[in-house]
């Protein structure tokens, strides 16, 4: 019996579950509903600031973290699902496409923050 | 004053003679103390004696009483009908798993996969009788103590629906069985499980349902051990694929 080579996108998987349920609701709360709302001033998060953080090596770092690891999380938690509803023939497919569109999906976010 | 009574809605199936399984009802007196499976004795004994099913200890010790009851799998020693009456109690055969006659479900497929995943304490030398037992501390004892009130009933692999998508998952009782082991200081066969466990047919056929551990009548919690095992070999995979140069 062959060992699976699942761990490589499980641990992207598990990574991604950790921010998309700690971090990324704090984001949606901050920069979707306390901004508009005025709860925190729009300066906190103003051009200039948002630049600077995004310029930073660890600024970086962390961007791709939030955008990435949420990404294969999906992917991972999307092709299960499919699987689940009886598209099991189609497994090695699905990765493909799944584990596919992550990919291009985190080059693109790579690329994109890379240049500022 | 009339006795009450309870019925009981039984799925039969006798492959030499039905073209298909079917539902039989019963009509058994209502003891507020009986269980499932004295009600089921009671028509063996009284009614039907052809009636078949699994039993043995009737205190929830050898595992050999599982039913699907009411749609859920429980053991028909620790269902008591007062908590359906005065419904009807529906008793068939555990999901995922042929029938061999009414509600005996055939084994094979979990008997050769718990043989597979090596359920006994392996070391290259044991102890002689001169050199003693085992010891062994609280701490050691505890990381794995709960896995071994398996009964092995297979309530869990009628619970999974990843088992009974892929009949080739290994399912939660082998799964939780072979962690058991691979946690007991005392052994040394992690690597020789480990082939089977993170292999697609071992820990990656489970999706953390979690179906299997709110079945299980001894408070086992299979799914957390599937989910340790998954961190274990992707720890494995990591050293093996992306430091290979670390390699024993």
């Amino acid at each position: 019996m062959a060992k699976s080579n699942e761990p490589m996108v499980w641990s992207l998987f598990s990574a991604g579950g950790m921010i998309a349920a700690l971090v990324t609701p704090v984001l949606i709360l901050i920069t979707g509903i306390a901004i508009p709302l005025g709860i925190v001033g729009a300066d906190a998060i103003g051009f200039e600031r948002a630049q600077a953080f995004a310029a930073n090596p660890i600024g970086k770092l962390i961007l791709l973290a939030l955008v990435i690891l949420p990404l294969w999380h999906g992917a991972h938690r999307f092709r299960f699902a499919l699987i689940d509803l009886g598209l099991h023939g189609a497994k090695t497919a699905l990765g493909a496409t799944c584990y596919g569109f992550a990919l291009i999906c985190s080059v693109l976010a790579v690329v994109a923050v890379v240049q500022i | 004053m009339a006795e009450k009574t309870i019925e009981i809605e039984v799925l039969r199936y006798d492959p030499e003679k039905d073209a298909e399984p079917y539902f039989q009802t019963f009509t058994v007196p209502y003891v507020e103390h009986w269980v499932v499976l004295d009600a089921l004795t009671y028509i063996k004994d009284e009614i039907d004696q052809s009636l078949t099913f699994r039993w043995s200890c009737h205190m929830a010790v050898c595992g050999s009483c599982g039913y699907n009851i009411d749609g859920e799998p429980h053991l028909g020693c620790k269902t008591f009908i007062r908590d359906f009456y005065p419904n009807k109690v529906r008793v068939e055969p555990l999901a995922n798993f042929p029938i061999e006659r009414d509600l005996v479900v055939v084994q094979d497929d979990f008997i050769e996969k718990f043989a597979d995943i090596k359920p006994y304490i392996i070391r290259e030398r044991h102890n002689t009788v001169d050199e003693g037992t085992y010891k062994q501390s609280r701490a050691e004892l505890i990381k794995f103590k709960q896995y071994t009130m398996c009964i092995n009933c297979l309530l869990c692999y009628s619970a999974c629906p990843q088992y009974g998508l892929n009949p080739e998952f290994y399912g939660p009782a082998s799964l939780s069985l072979a962690h058991r082991y691979n946690m007991d200081s005392r052994d040394e066969g992690r690597e020789e499980r480990m082939e089977v466990l993170a292999a697609e047919e071992g820990v990656w056929g489970c999706t953390f349902v979690g179906a299997c551990s709110r079945a299980c009548p001894k408070d086992v919690d299979p799914a957390g051990a599937i989910q340790q095992i998954k961190i274990a070999a992707t720890s494995d995979w990591m050293k093996e694929k992306l430091m290979p140069w670390g390699k024993k």
